[in-house]
């Protein structure tokens, strides 16, 4: 028995012995996981500890879209879910946080990298939430891409990821299905509302659908994740699947996805659909989308308001401490 | 870096390994971690944390850096080769097959 000491992250940039490479192939090969005090490559390292961290990042700056309406969601029943949801997206968060540091980083070091902008989180939450109707959006869109994008992740090769993803698609589901009903009592309801409805599909629709990330042939990265089976499943082949679910989900809503090119086909077993603007993703994920600048402020905010509160409860637990070892 | 998700001393609070009874009669089985100032405090946010939907009756937390664990390299020497050591499994016992309730 020795106590745990795990190499720091420096020493285990080194190449590895030919042992160590070999077992860790062997992992791979055999879909088995990798646990956090294993050699692993340096370079499989660096894309966890960034996959990761930026998966944590998301579901912390995507609280607040959806904080912006607790105050004013129209009901204390949907007031009382959305403040479940949001409080949901805290703890995603942290079990995501608490995945990445097994491998060697920090929580400050994140956090330092979410503010400086050095880390990025899903664009998505770069748009702005007008109406009420985007919380119904938010769940059945961004929520349900979230989850088609996440359920692969739970095979993850990477233990406390794949351990964090289960815990995620489990709460997950109810974040979708309470989109989806906002959106189905809309659309049940008055002109306007069933306007509202359709209005806000028509902002979140394609943003969604860019949520899997870039085309597989400008995703040079997504091979190597999917050799190391970090990755299960290629952008366009999720992003396929997620438009598979969707058009008979529209259906049962009423509400008309803002595609024309939408369409059966027959001899793929699939939906055609168009194009993506893919510009205006890469104009949000260089910071220049609505609420860049705004997200990452009240972020920053929180976190150095906070500062006193984390130093007191410190300053009371050494206190205590002291006090339990005099007596 | 005293445990797996221990990672440094930069934060203001240290890092617990959070168990959850699940339901009476089962074992605590890890959950996963949470930073807390203390004790107390960690138990509270464990169960805020990993308990939101009844998955606990009972939690246990423990500081990461009093955690003692095997060394993940030796592997094979430690975890002595069951090979040869079939007769502990009753399996390896045949000729008793056949008769009932054995």
């Amino acid at each position: 028995m020795t106590a745990v000491q795990p190499a720091l992250p420096e020493e285990k940039s080194a190449e590895g012995s030919v042992d160590q490479r070999r077992e860790f192939d062997r992992l791979i090969d055999a879909d088995m996981r990798i646990e956090p005090r294993d050699w692993m490559p340096d370079a499989y390292r660096k894309t966890l500890i960034r996959q990761i961290s930026q998966h944590a990042h998301s579901e912390i700056i995507g609280m607040q879209p959806e904080g912006n309406w607790i105050t004013r969601a129209p009901s204390l029943k949907r007031k009382a879910i959305l403040m479940a949801k949001v409080q949901d997206e805290a703890g995603h968060g942290l079990y995501l946080y608490s995945a990445a540091q097994t491998l060697g980083i920090d929580r400050e070091t994140m956090f330092e990298q979410l503010v400086t902008g050095a880390a990025k989180y899903s664009s998505i939450f770069n748009y702005t939430t007008p109406t009420w109707a985007d919380m119904g959006s938010i769940g059945w869109l961004v929520d349900g891409a979230a989850i088609c994008n996440q359920v692969p992740l739970c095979r993850a090769s990477y233990g406390p990821y794949g351990r964090a993803m289960t815990r995620i698609c489990k709460e997950e589901s109810f974040h979708q299905r309470q989109g989806f009903e906002i959106l189905l009592e809309l659309m049940r309801g008055t002109d306007a509302q069933k306007a509202m409805a359709q209005e806000s599909v028509n902002r979140w629709y394609a943003p969604a659908l860019m949520m899997f990330g870039p085309p597989d042939e400008d995703s040079p990265n997504s091979q190597r994740s999917m050799a190391w089976k970090i990755k299960r499943f290629s952008n366009d082949d999720l992003r396929q699947r997620f438009v598979d679910m969707l058009v008979p989900q529209a259906e049962v809503l009423g509400i008309t996805l803002p595609d024309p090119d939408i369409k059966w086909n027959e001899e793929r077993g699939h939906y055609d659909f168009g194009p993506l603007d893919w510009d205006e993703f890469y104009e949000v994920l260089a910071g220049r989308g609505q609420a860049n600048a705004v997200r990452v402020a009240r972020r920053k905010k929180a976190h150095e308001d906070g500062a006193w509160v984390r130093e007191a409860a410190r300053a009371c637990a050494d206190a205590q401490a002291a006090e339990r070892m005099a007596s | 870096m005293t445990s797996p998700g221990d990672s440094g001393g930069r934060e203001t609070w240290p890092l617990w390994e959070v168990f959850i009874r699940s339901s009476r009669g089962l074992s605590h089985v890890h959950a996963g971690s949470l930073h807390a100032p203390d004790e107390t405090m960690a138990v509270r946010n464990a169960r805020d944390l990993y308990t939101r939907r009844a998955e606990g009756v009972s939690i246990w937390v423990v500081r990461a850096s009093d955690i003692t664990s095997s060394d993940p390299d030796a592997k094979g020497e430690f975890f002595e080769s069951p090979q040869g050591k079939e007769y502990r499994h009753a399996t390896y016992y045949k000729e008793s097959e056949a008769v009932p309730h054995l």
